[in-house]
């Protein structure tokens, strides 16, 4: 019954962290990206057609993952290249990939897809409830935590990462070194929309193996949420995602029980533990000053 | 121009006729300057006099219209800082370019060979700042550190390029005696080592203690060379300010009226660690008297500005009194209903709201002075535009601003014209009291030649005129009398045709004689 309950938990919390991992980078280097929604969806959409059209659930998660990185380059083509206002350009994406790819899936509704089959590590897997949990996990699973140890190594130890949180810092002196301030950004938005599109690509191959509109169903907006609660530290992702995936989950179980807590309760609980953790930052000037990347969402545009 | 430099070393730079244009303007005139192995020289000179110019040349920022530099005997022409830190020559910018996010030693490796690793930078950077006197944890987070620790990361950060040449912009401007105290024993250090120092200041006291020699610059010229140990504080601010100040009085000594501005010992406590304390003001001016207040930047004069403005007001509302009301406790807008006006020394961000047109800008200083006129509808407070935009065409054309456009943005004004556009704001009300803070500051001499006269003028019309100026030329011109700041105090007024430059020299150096205070004592 836990093992149950924890399989269904590290399903719902691994789009999550993967879709917030990717936006953790995108705001370190100083761009708010409000379109993960889309670039999720959009991911989804482009993995189930993928999987559909070749048979092979891998080259639909690729299809996912390119899907998501394709979108989101229209969002830094808009907001880096014409400057538009990120918060606009963000909504904008996000309207515009729930919209596509209800159009794009229209023929796939109501087809069964081909679920990602697991991997299964042999010997590791047959340990009694730890193998099962974390041995016989599809790709996705171990993708995110290759994600959020490579991106703490990434943005911590290595020098690229260095100059990343640098102009996520301050653009302007950033510039001023001789760094690629557009350049670079371009590449954390990419990254960042590969990762929703990886994190779509889980949702329409593992966690509901088929297409359905709107089937994202806000976790963008969890994951956006949760790259402020973990106030952009990659680990601190990793334990939120698993937090509010497990609130979500839990919630079923407790209506099952018929536990007397309103469901919509519960559904708010990711942003309300968001807001308070936004009131603990902005109380301490240190934290907010050291981890919140400080030209986040304001436009560059290099001197002539 | 005799150079008395020890003939036996061969100069770590020589500088022949440096010149630097922009425009027709010559930031830059003929510069000589020489500086020896193991010296601390000195750079002095007012604001504009050129002295950054004259530095981003050496340093491969800028380069020069004309002249030539010679490094360590060969002529070079140094063509970036890059270039410039490969010659050897290390810098410290005034304003430091630093990611507060990151630590120290982060900050150090972006501006370093991507291929040394982190922990080495780390290292290095301890041991430097342990060598030389500056105490700096490379992994603590730049956020947690004071502006000292912030300016011993960019000496660190120089010193790790090895450099024989340290040039280090106006750097106690922004430091606390203390950490003044603790970088000039850095400074010792590396003259011991046989590294040269060029320092920048314009600070007397501070040159006059540790530089072996000094360059005086004014207008774009060297105006001395010297030994400044051998000089008195009055001869090093001559050859600053200048000495050719001409006998361009305002024509007429006027009777003076009523006092309009009464100041009586004003004791003003330091807000910062960087700002300066007040310390018993006392000023009167009377209806038709313009003060100038001179003195060297950093003495008080901004404070001093802040307490007559009513940015901050002051404790006791008696201690300041604008006809013959105590405004002590009252705000700007409060003074300003009193018939007084304001202009501060920033332009941008604080006289004037750069994004803004002219017109809101006009709007947003005198709403309420001027409420009657500009909002409607009492409560309601509707903003009548076409009332605003043709008082702010009355203010351009009396000053004759130039702009492109009817009613274009701050930020599209030249430096000049704006000050011109912020000045006619306030001179339009017809203030009886004006209290100005550099008024032409960074302004090319058309405009200010223009404001001065509005001063003047404005007095002559029987107000009470503060004039806050570094600018000697422009105290003598404008000045029925002039006292003096130094360290947050003030002189006794002084009728300006009595004034010699030697006394005001000895003032500005700090030197209070027996003269202090008018009215004595007691009466508080």
């Amino acid at each position: 019954m836990i093992e149950a309950i924890l399989l269904t938990i590290i399903t719902a919390a691994t789009p999550l962290v993967i879709a917030a991992i990717g936006e953790l980078v995108t705001e370190r280097a100083g761009v708010l990206n409000l379109g993960v929604e889309g670039m999720m969806i959009m991911g989804a959409v482009c993995a189930f057609a993928g999987s559909y059209l070749t048979g092979s659930p891998l080259l639909g998660v690729l299809c996912g993952i390119m899907g998501g990185a394709l979108f989101s380059l229209l969002f830094g083509f808009l907001t880096l290249t014409l400057v538009t206002n990120q918060v606009a350009t963000g909504l904008a994406l996000t309207i515009l990939g729930l919209g596509l790819s209800g159009q794009i899936g229209e023929s796939f509704v109501g087809i069964p897809g081909v679920k990602l089959q697991p991997i299964v590590f042999p010997v590791l897997s047959d340990i009694p409830f730890v193998g099962p949990l974390l041995f016989k996990q599809d790709i996705t699973f171990y993708l995110s935590i290759a994600l959020i140890i490579g991106v703490n190594w990434f943005l911590f130890k290595s020098r690229t990462g260095l100059k990343m949180r640098a102009i996520g810092d301050n653009h302007g002196s950033a510039h001023a070194l001789g760094i690629n301030v557009i350049r670079t950004r371009y590449l954390a938005v990419m990254f960042g929309g590969a990762c929703a599109g990886l994190a779509g690509a889980q949702l329409s191959l593992v966690y509901t193996p088929q297409w359905v509109e709107n089937m994202s169903a806000g976790r963008g907006w969890i994951a956006l949420a949760l790259v402020v609660f973990a106030s952009w530290r990659p680990w601190r992702v990793f334990a939120g995602g698993y937090i509010f995936g497990a609130v979500g989950i839990l919630q079923l179980h407790a209506q099952a029980f018929g536990i007397g807590v309103p469901s919509q309760f519960l559904s708010m609980l990711p942003y309300a533990v968001t807001i308070v953790v936004l009131i603990i930052i902005s109380h301490n000037r240190r934290t907010t000053l050291i981890n919140t990347p400080a030209s986040l969402g304001k436009p560059f545009v290099p001197d002539r | 121009m005799t150079e008395t430099i020890d003939k036996e070393a061969v100069p770590l730079l020589q500088v022949r006729g440096l010149t630097k244009y922009f425009g027709s303007f010559a930031a830059n005139n003929a510069i000589d300057l020489t500086i020896a192995p193991g010296e601390i020289h000195a750079l002095l000179g007012e604001n504009g006099a050129g002295k950054s110019t004259l530095v981003k040349m050496l340093f491969g920022v800028l380069q020069p219209s004309a002249g030539e530099i010679v490094w360590t005997g060969k002529p070079q022409t140094v063509t970036s800082p890059g270039h410039a830190r490969s010659l050897g020559i290390g810098m410290v910018f005034q304003h430091f370019s630093l990611f507060e996010a990151l630590t120290v030693a982060e900050n150090i490796a972006l501006s370093l060979d991507p291929k040394i690793p982190l922990t080495k930078i780390a290292e290095e950077a301890a041991a430097l700042s342990r060598a030389y006197g500056l105490p700096l944890d490379p992994s603590s987070h730049v956020a947690d550190l004071s502006v000292g620790e912030r300016q011993r990361i960019e000496i660190v950060r120089a010193l790790l390029q090895n450099p024989k040449l340290i040039i280090l912009d106006e750097p106690t401007s922004v430091l606390t005696p203390q950490e003044a105290d603790k970088l000039f024993e850095t400074l010792f250090k590396l003259k011991a080592e046989g590294r040269s120092v060029l320092y920048i200041s314009h600070r007397l006291e501070e040159v006059q203690r540790i530089c072996d020699r000094a360059t005086v610059l004014r207008h774009g010229k060297v105006t001395g060379a010297c030994d400044p140990r051998q000089e008195t504080p009055a001869s090093l601010a001559r050859m600053m300010v200048g000495s050719e100040v001409a006998a361009v009085h305002r024509a007429d000594a006027n009777a003076l009226g009523a006092t309009l501005v009464d100041v009586r010992r004003l004791n003003v406590p330091a807000r910062t660690p960087f700002a300066v304390t007040l310390k018993d003001v006392s000023l009167r001016v009377r209806a038709g008297e313009v003060l100038a207040i001179a003195g060297v930047a950093g003495n008080g004069q901004g404070e001093l500005f802040d307490a007559l403005s009513g940015e901050y007001p002051v404790a006791d509302a008696e201690t300041i009194r604008m006809r013959d009301k105590p405004v002590g406790r009252l705000g700007i807008n409060g003074r300003r209903m009193l018939g007084a006006g304001f202009v501060p020394e920033e332009r941008h961000g604080h006289a004037a709201v750069s994004d803004m047109s002219l017109s809101d800008n006009l709007l947003l200083s005198r709403s309420q002075s001027d409420r009657t006129a500009f909002l409607a509808g009492g409560f309601a407070s509707v903003i009548r535009h076409d009332t605003i935009r043709s008082a702010a065409k009355r203010i351009c054309d009396m000053m004759d601003v130039r702009k492109s456009g009817d009613d274009p943005a701050a930020a599209s004004l030249s430096g000049g014209n704006l000050q011109k556009f912020i000045i006619g704001r306030e001179l339009d009300r017809q203030p009886s009291i004006l209290i100005v803070n550099q008024p032409t500051w960074g302004v090319d001499a058309g405009a200010a030649s223009r404001i001065r006269q509005a001063l003047i003028d404005l007095a002559r019309s029987g107000s009470a005129v503060v004039v806050i100026s570094q600018d000697l030329d422009e105290i003598f011109e404008v000045a029925t009398n002039i006292a003096v700041i130094s360290e947050g105090r003030l002189s006794q007024p002084f009728p300006a045709g009595e004034l010699t430059l030697e006394k005001i020299g000895l003032l500005m150096g700090g030197i209070h004689d027996s003269t202090h205070g008018g009215e004595t004592a007691h009466a508080h």
